[in-house]
């Protein structure tokens, strides 16, 4: 049996007496979350927001920790966590006292512990920290399907209005507010379509990895990418490829399945590397059709 | 009389855009203040001045990127931009090619494509990744871009970096033709100003504030001038105007009296020349030299520019 399995957080009896029907929904589960995680993450990779992807993601613990206090929707309070992250993140970095790296590394640790100093707390519930840590994609129910399917359009769609303005300010932004593209918007936009993401995403591969399924499989991509559109729609299938191996990789070897997906990712990622299989970038002609 | 009208016309109807006062503060400190300046269709503004002088900050603040922190800056409306940033570095994980690069803030048929880049004499690397272009062939590939919008104003900030010397004739030559052709407002960023003499209508010399300005021809008759033309290749010796005053590394100013001020604003007592003592001078040819003479302020502070 899968490790997996142990840790889940509630049963779901249906699921594991159809072991297909399980395995199905976490596969339909963690494809659709890739496919959104593709283009968001290439940008986390081109604007350097790596750890503005961690800090949020370990921001989400608070979110579930508000959510048993006050008893509100979970998704409703890691979403509001970590758009009010994200603010107070701008609004110091205006302020110049410390640097952008040096804030979110306090943003970043001290909502996690704040996170788990309430739970510590609230000794009347009792939940599973390592799920909500390390993910538990075998126990989507099918309301989470279309949720992460749904949040997932929305965020693509989001994307697709955005894109200019947010290529054209992530190559400079003095160019975009020159030229009237609102940059300032975009960043704005962009950053509260990756707490939806994370929001989203914490309960399939947890707080700890989130930011691994946004920055591996775009790294990835880049590789065998000769234009940002279609670096963006690659490492949306290298993404899939990953949680398709790590899933069967975790049934196969009964390993923790989130952590799976991201060794999985991993390894596409090494295999990336190998010389001699990527096309060569300088005559990158081919793939500039996603431009309009 | 006929001229005299459509000099005023330019004068009144034409501005692109207009600075008046215009400053910007950063951390307690003015990187540029006082600015008076105004752009017209059809003509070509050039700032030139010493590192730090606030030139790119100016430009910045003409097109809306930086907000003025006093001052006015109008816009006309509708204003269509084209911007050639100084420094731009592109993380090299955004795959770039110079054909994406020229629709990147705005749609653009492959014809216009090709003509902008041909201009600029680049049309053999439209498909060449931008990380692997030299500095040169980057900053020709920039100018495309900007030319391509059709931009009502074209604002440049040192264009002809990393060009050499024959490169550098021809895109001032293409960026003068671009102004005939199209009509456009030109703002052109410069530490070189023997390149731009023919082509710039007025040039305007930053130094923290407007240290002084008019024709080229004008500036050129000035013994400033003669002194910048004589120490081209000198590095900042090549903006050794005979200042009244010094720029301290901490950004306050150090006067020929010894004074020190936190900053060299016109209205601050020190600087009557700059404001009042005409730089809107552009033909006659006594004025033009940029003298901080021998004169007391009277209603300053009583210091003396010697």
């Amino acid at each position: 049996m899968n490790i997996s399995m142990a840790i889940t957080r509630m049963p779901a009896a249906r699921g594991i007496i159809m072991l297909d029907d399980f395995f199905f929904r976490a596969l339909l589960a963690g494809i659709g979350l890739a496919l959104t995680t593709g283009p968001l993450g290439c940008f986390v990779v081109w604007r350097r927001m790596a750890y503005f992807g961690d800090t949020i993601a370990h921001s989400a613990l608070l979110g579930v920790a508000l959510s048993l206090l006050l008893d509100i929707n979970l998704l409703v309070s890691v979403f509001g966590v970590a758009v009010v992250v994200s603010l107070l993140l701008l609004v110091l970095q205006k302020r110049q006292a410390l640097s952008a790296d040096a804030l979110l590394g306090i943003l970043s640790h001290s909502t996690l512990a704040i996170g788990l100093v309430m739970v510590a707390f609230m000794s009347w519930v009792r939940i599973d920290l390592i799920a909500f840590l390390f993910g538990d994609i075998l126990a989507v129910t099918p309301a989470d399907i279309a949720l992460i399917w749904g949040g997932g359009l929305f965020v693509l769609a989001a994307l697709v209005v955005l894109w200019r303005p947010l290529i054209a300010s992530t190559v400079s932004a003095d160019i975009a507010e020159a030229e009237g593209l609102k940059p300032e918007r975009a960043r704005l936009l962009f950053m509260l379509l990756m707490a939806l993401v994370i929001a989203i995403a914490m309960k399939i591969v947890g707080i700890m990895l989130i930011t691994a399924l946004l920055i591996i499989p775009a790294a990835t991509a880049r590789r065998f990418s000769s234009a940002p559109e279609g670096m963006a729609v690659l490492s949306s299938l290298i993404g899939v490829i990953a949680v398709v191996g790590g899933l069967f990789g975790s049934l196969t070897y009964d390993t923790p399945s989130g952590p799976s997906i991201v060794v999985a990712a991993l390894i596409l990622f090494i295999l990336s590397l190998l010389p001699g299989r990527a096309k060569n970038l300088a005559d990158g002609g081919t793939t500039s059709g996603g431009r309009s | 009389m006929l001229m005299q009208t459509a000099a005023q016309d330019r004068q009144k109807g034409d501005e692109l855009v207009t600075l008046a006062g215009a400053g910007i503060r950063r951390n307690g400190r003015w990187l540029v203040r006082g600015v008076d300046l105004s752009i017209h269709r059809g003509e070509i503004v050039t700032l030139i001045g010493p590192n730090g002088a606030g030139k790119s900050t100016t430009a910045k603040m003409a097109i809306g990127v930086l907000r003025a922190d006093e001052g006015k800056v109008d816009r006309k409306a509708s204003l269509t931009i084209g911007y050639v940033p100084q420094k731009l570095a592109i993380d090299w994980t955004m795959p770039l090619s110079v054909r994406r690069l020229m629709r990147l803030t705005a749609k653009l048929d492959d014809a216009s494509l090709m003509a902008a880049l041909t201009d600029v004499g680049i049309p053999h690397l439209v498909d060449a990744e931008v990380r692997h272009l030299s500095g040169g062939e980057f900053q020709r590939a920039l100018l495309a871009r900007a030319i391509a919008r059709n931009p009502d104003l074209l604002v440049l900030d040192e264009p002809v970096q990393g060009v050499d010397f024959a490169g550098e004739s021809a895109l001032y030559e293409l960026i003068r033709t671009i102004r005939n052709k199209t009509g456009c407002g030109i703002l052109l960023i410069s530490h070189d100003l023997h390149m731009v003499m023919a082509d710039t209508d007025t040039v305007i010399c930053l130094n923290g504030h407007v240290c002084c300005r008019g024709t080229p021809e004008a500036v050129s008759r000035s013994d400033d001038y003669r002194r910048l033309f004589g120490n081209v290749g000198a590095g900042l010796a090549v903006y050794s105007h005979r200042h009244d005053h010094t720029h301290l590394p901490d950004g306050r100013v150090q006067h020929k009296d010894g004074s020190v001020t936190d900053h060299c604003h016109p209205d601050d007592g020190h600087h009557h020349e700059h404001a009042g003592h005409g730089h809107e001078h552009h033909d006659d040819d006594h004025s033009h030299e940029h003298q901080h003479g021998d004169h007391t302020h009277a209603g300053g502070k009583g210091h003396h520019h010697a």
